[in-house]
């Protein structure tokens, strides 16, 4: 690893509090997007398939 | 005034089928601009150093987590006085996507205030009624989902959501009306922001950012619901 | 008057009453919404001795002694540039927060002692409204000859 990753890893030893900030806004967006397309997607199929039927 | 010109569901599917896609990129392209500037290419701050990154998900995520309400509350009142059929039901998209941005602004503010302030948690006065907003939201959807009857629960949500509109002000105001351990506004305030502009710019991508997110994802959730009471109707109507 | 019409009146006056409780509510226990109490309101109230209560202000610029086993003295005041107030002096012993500065805000919790004297259990750091890069700082603090900068519309 070179210095420059290294110290943006470190964070100024404040890693501890910055990455698990960023990785929860990661998460929670994350999830909200993923739930609502698959939401959306599957309603899409179940509504196609009632046409067909 | 006829709001039922634009409660026309029909319509508000080719709206968002333009609407939903335009926010969803503007959202993904802003967000990863903002965590290129936010978390590389910004400096680090004269008192905190590298801690004030988290700023850049706390603050969007305060603020969109109050303009959420502000919006779910004028929905529910426009709802509740023209019953408007698509204010409903933006109320119960909204929500979840508010609750998600309130605890965001909570646990990063929680991982800020560690380092910098010594604790993870006050109860001073913009702590607490940032909590109680959170659980404005999270009653909000354990009420709408309480009743048998949808029409019932979703009409019970209404009135929490209107009744919690006080808190909004209290968060806003907390950090001018009483002192607190929570620093005040620091963008919307007279006499100017006081953040640096290499600071500013991306908290700016971050904000814009979150607001297409909410955007994109509140149009995903009405057209999801619209299909399904589409596809129900369908159901019902069909014999067997 | 239409039943639309009566709804919208009956939400805006349910509304009002709401607000009107609220801030009424809110100004009833304007004294517990408070965090902590500044060296002023102490001198003002002078709280019991012994009573669990946060105090804050800037840490006097220059007031900061640290002792060998670990115990921190300095005080708190409340006067801002130009305009000396009241202090508090404070002792602590534990680890500080890494914003706790000269001339930074602070807040203490603990009790008074008997002699005026602040005993702190916990010291919680208060930093400000102003973000900026270090060289940024730096250059204010030169161009105000090393002296607490004012604050300032920085962004624009």
């Amino acid at each position: 690893m070179t210095e420059r990753a290294r110290d943006f890893f470190e964070m100024g030893g404040y890693a501890l509090y910055v990455w698990p900030a960023w990785g929860l806004a990661l998460v929670i967006l994350g999830a909200l997007a993923l739930a609502a397309h698959r939401a959306r997607q599957a309603a899409r199929q179940a509504l196609a398939e009632s046409e067909r039927a | 005034m006829n709001l039922h010109r634009f409660a026309n569901p029909a319509r508000f599917l080719r709206i968002a089928r333009v609407v939903a896609p335009v926010a969803g990129w503007i959202a993904f392209a802003a967000l990863l601009a903002g965590a290129a500037f936010g978390l590389v290419l910004s400096p680090p701050d004269y008192q905190q150093s590298e801690t004030v990154r988290i700023m850049y998900v706390h603050v969007p995520s305060a603020w969109l987590a109050l303009q959420t309400y502000v919006a779910m509350a004028i929905a529910a009142a426009v709802a509740l006085v023209w019953k408007h059929p698509l204010a409903d039901l933006f109320v119960k998209a909204a929500a979840p996507v508010g609750a998600g941005f309130t605890l965001l602004c909570l646990v990063s503010g929680s991982f800020w205030g560690r380092p910098t302030w010594g604790a993870w948690w006050v109860w001073d006065a913009r702590l607490t009624s940032m909590l109680v907003l959170f659980f404005l939201y999270v009653g909000y959807i354990a009420l709408s989902g309480a009743f048998d009857d949808e029409e019932r629960g979703r009409r019970a949500g209404t009135v929490l959501v209107l009744t919690g509109i006080v808190d909004v002000p209290i968060v806003k105001f907390s950090v001018e009306w009483w002192n607190t351990l929570h620093q005040p506004a620091s963008v919307f305030r007279l006499g100017g922001p006081t953040i640096a502009a290499e600071m500013l710019w991306p908290l700016g991508l971050m904000v814009v950012g979150f607001t297409a997110f909410f955007v994109w994802i509140v149009c995903v959730r009405l057209e999801t619901e619209l299909l399904t009471r589409k596809l129900r109707a369908r159901l019902e109507n069909s014999p067997g | 008057m239409t039943r639309k019409r009566r709804r919208l009146y009956t939400l805006l006056l349910a509304m009002t009453g709401l607000g009107v409780a609220t801030a009424l509510v809110l100004a009833a226990f304007q004294d517990e919404l408070v965090f902590f109490y500044s060296p002023t309101d102490i001198a003002a109230n002078k709280p019991a001795p012994g009573r669990a209560i946060r105090l804050g202000g800037m840490v006097e610029a220059g007031s900061v002694q640290k002792l060998p086993d670990g115990v921190t003295l300095f005080r708190v005041t409340d006067g801002v540039a130009g305009r000396p107030g009241r202090t508090v002096a404070v002792t602590y012993r534990g680890a500080l927060p890494d914003l706790f500065r000269e001339g930074q805000g602070v807040v203490a919790e603990g009790r008074l002692s008997g002699d005026g004297n602040f005993d702190a259990r916990t010291i919680l750091a208060k930093h400000d409204e102003r973000y900026m890069p270090p060289e940024i700082a730096r250059s204010m603090r030169q161009a105000d000859g090393e002296q607490q900068h004012a604050t300032g519309t920085l962004a624009k």
